[in-house]
């Protein structure tokens, strides 16, 4: 970024894109508990939104993307439409997943997003293996997994960043270290220095950000973005933020020390600090405000067209298992 | 029509199916000298390593990557070595691979062949023996392949790599030195049973290497007068219920012979289904035969105990038709 104009713009986009991630997981969590449309969970990543915003800011619609169960936002960034999102979270047809994955299972493949993910850790083996495929069709794209702080105890990531590491592949792990394995502190069952000097002993290179700085997010995936696609060996971001609600919208998270949340909505919110950030930069109040109204009406419009959608038709059900063998063709 | 043993078989398919396809690769442990049981040789020095690709004992990343590249578009043969490794790879391929093209909402496929060589072998204990065909039956999302000749080891890999369902491709460790006549012209389309020996006073079905074993069978069932009649079903998702359901309404009788353990085994569920489809053609008791549920020896009369013999399938064919009296 050279010259303060263009920084400006970036800094207003990514405004933009973290306010439409916080308006649809509001409505979301709405639809869940007000509403009772969305009956199974759901994983809100309210104060988290600076990580999505800042890492899909970097990368192509060609560039894959592989997430987790907490992925809405980061499913939103890398550019799936908003409606077809609500409509899978409501289990209605139209849904990007046809209404059969759910919050969980979240994927556009159309946007490059190859799916978020019910069991934590396992696409980092899946992401190594998209990297792979590029490698040996040699193609230019790049692959970006993220997952959690929990996930850094489970075996894949182990074996996932060692694959990546042996067959040097264009592929950026990120760690949206949030501080919460559901409803666990991550530092009480993590030994060691934490999910960075992880991979740092696999040989790899690892940035640590702070993930509720929006710009520094952008900033260290600039770098990041532009030595993977020189054909640079796979490397690791650290991003540190914080969940804001429970494990799932129900999860009144009582297991938090008292007021560490609301400490860090006033201290870390990474929509307030970054509409400062504009601000200072000669953003009007006005149109700060109209980013914020803007994504409020987009997902209020959403959430009504998805709950105003018929459910799938029955006969989907036993589609898509399985051409040979197909239950829509075997009499079981 | 030239002879190969079952392994060189396998060999030839994966050759062939890359010389067609330059988006089938195989990725295992040790594949670059050949794989543990040489089912890969040569196959480096024709392909590169790129697509004959060594990897670390890394189970689920073996089949995760394996996975991540076939949603990419690539076709991965995975070998995971030995069947009894493949479970450090479950969720691979239970939770993702099964089910991610439903998932997603058919945005997804998983055109993938997962390699794993099954079954009692020369001494090797209770983890690199069993035969888990039947789990994977279960799972909805996959198909289930179990070759026992060489024959079926070519035309059925290479259908199981042009297949864009995953293919769980269970080879038979102890038969890879088996020798057959090969007609590399032959295709195969899954759920299609292949009639070992055509008879008609008993049907036995079976697949893998217990089919080899029924055929032995009814050659002596032969030289006391009883025309057996064995089914291999080589596929157990799909797999042919109507040749089933056809034998049995021609003989009435029927013996289910397999490898491993009989309890919640698949041969329950070829019995079951006779039951409910074809129950009106039987006349005599059903037999199933399978290992007791114990586990599997190093020593070799331990291991024997396991077993299931042509001797043993030849007098349950008999008692089935003795009771039937």
């Amino acid at each position: 970024m050279t010259s303060a104009g263009h920084n400006f713009e970036r800094g207003r986009l990514l405004l933009q894109m973290m306010e439409r991630i916080r308006a649809f997981e509001e409505q979301a969590c709405l639809a869940a508990e007000r509403d009772k449309l969305v009956l199974g969970a759901i994983h809100p990543s309210i104060g988290q939104e600076a990580v999505a915003a800042g890492i899909m800011h970097n990368l192509t619609r060609e560039d894959i993307l592989l997430s987790t169960h907490r992925g809405h936002g980061h499913t939103l960034a890398k550019g799936a439409d908003s409606l077809a999102m609500m409509r899978e979270l409501l289990g209605r047809e139209g849904g990007c997943c046809g209404g059969k994955g759910g919050s969980m299972h979240i994927a556009d493949f159309s946007v490059g997003m190859l799916g978020a993910n019910g069991v934590v850790a396992a696409n980092i083996t899946i992401a190594a293996g998209a990297a792979h495929a590029i490698r040996l069709k040699g193609d230019k794209r790049i692959v970006v997994d993220i997952f959690g702080d929990g996930a850094v105890n489970r075996g894949p990531f182990l074996e996932g960043l060692n694959w990546a590491a042996v067959f040097k592949l264009p592929i950026l792990f990120v760690c949206e270290d949030n501080q919460y394995s559901a409803t666990t502190r991550t530092s009480s069952m993590t030994a060691g220095e934490g999910a960075g000097a992880r991979a740092v002993a696999l040989g790899m290179r690892s940035t640590t950000v702070d993930g509720n700085d929006v710009e520094a997010v952008a900033d260290s995936m600039a770098g990041i973005t532009a030595r993977l696609r020189a054909g640079g060996p796979p490397e690791f971001l650290h991003a540190i933020t914080y969940r804001r609600t429970g494990h799932t919208s129900f999860d009144p998270a009582v297991y938090r020390p008292k007021g560490e949340p609301e400490i860090e909505e006033k201290k870390n919110d990474p929509i307030a600090r970054q509409q400062a950030v504009l601000i200072a930069a000669g953003m009007t109040e006005a149109d700060m405000r109209s980013l914020h109204a803007d994504a409020q009406a987009e997902m209020v419009e959403v959430l009504k067209k998805a709950a105003a959608t018929a459910f799938p038709d029955n006969s989907t059900a036993f589609m898509d298992v399985q051409d040979i063998g197909s239950p829509a063709l075997e009499a079981f | 029509m030239p002879s190969l043993s079952y392994k060189d078989a396998g060999l030839e398919a994966v050759r062939h199916s890359m010389q067609s396809d330059p988006d089938v690769w195989c990725v295992g442990e040790d594949l670059g000298r050949g794989g543990v049981f040489g089912q890969y040789k040569g196959l480096r020095e024709e392909f590169g390593e790129a697509r004959i690709s060594d990897a670390p004992i890394s189970e689920a990343a073996i089949m995760g990557a394996a996975f991540g590249a076939a949603m990419m578009g690539t076709r991965p043969i995975v070998e995971m070595r030995f069947s009894d490794f493949a479970l450090c790879a479950t969720d691979e391929l239970v939770n993702q691979i099964a089910k991610a093209r439903f998932m997603f909402g058919g945005q997804s496929r998983a055109p993938m062949v997962i390699r794993k060589p099954m079954g009692l072998w020369r001494s090797s204990a209770a983890q690199h023996s069993q035969s888990l065909e039947s789990w994977y039956a279960h799972i909805p999302g996959l198909v289930v392949a179990c070759p026992g000749t060489p024959q079926d080891n070519y035309s059925m890999l290479k259908a199981a790599i042009a297949c864009d369902d995953p293919v769980v491709y269970l080879e038979h460790k102890g038969i890879w030195e088996l020798e057959g006549e090969v007609d590399f012209s032959e295709t195969y389309e899954f759920g299609a049973a292949r009639t070992r020996c055509a008879g008609t006073d008993v049907t036995i079905v079976s697949w893998s290497n217990t089919a080899n074993i029924a055929v032995d069978a009814a050659k002596a069932l032969a030289d006391t007068g009883i025309s057996a009649e064995v089914i291999d079903l080589r596929s157990l998702w799909p797999w042919d219920k109507a040749a089933v359901l056809k034998s049995v309404e021609k003989t009435g009788h029927l013996v289910v012979a397999h490898e491993s353990v009989a309890v919640g085994g698949f041969g329950a569920e070829i019995v079951a289904t006779v039951a409910e489809k074809g129950g009106h053609f039987l006349k005599g008791p059903v037999r199933r035969l399978g290992a007791p549920r114990s586990l599997v020896s190093y020593a070799p009369n331990l291991e024997d105990m396991l077993r299931v013999t042509s001797k043993m399938i030849a007098t349950a064919a008999q008692e089935t038709l003795e009771k039937a009296d």
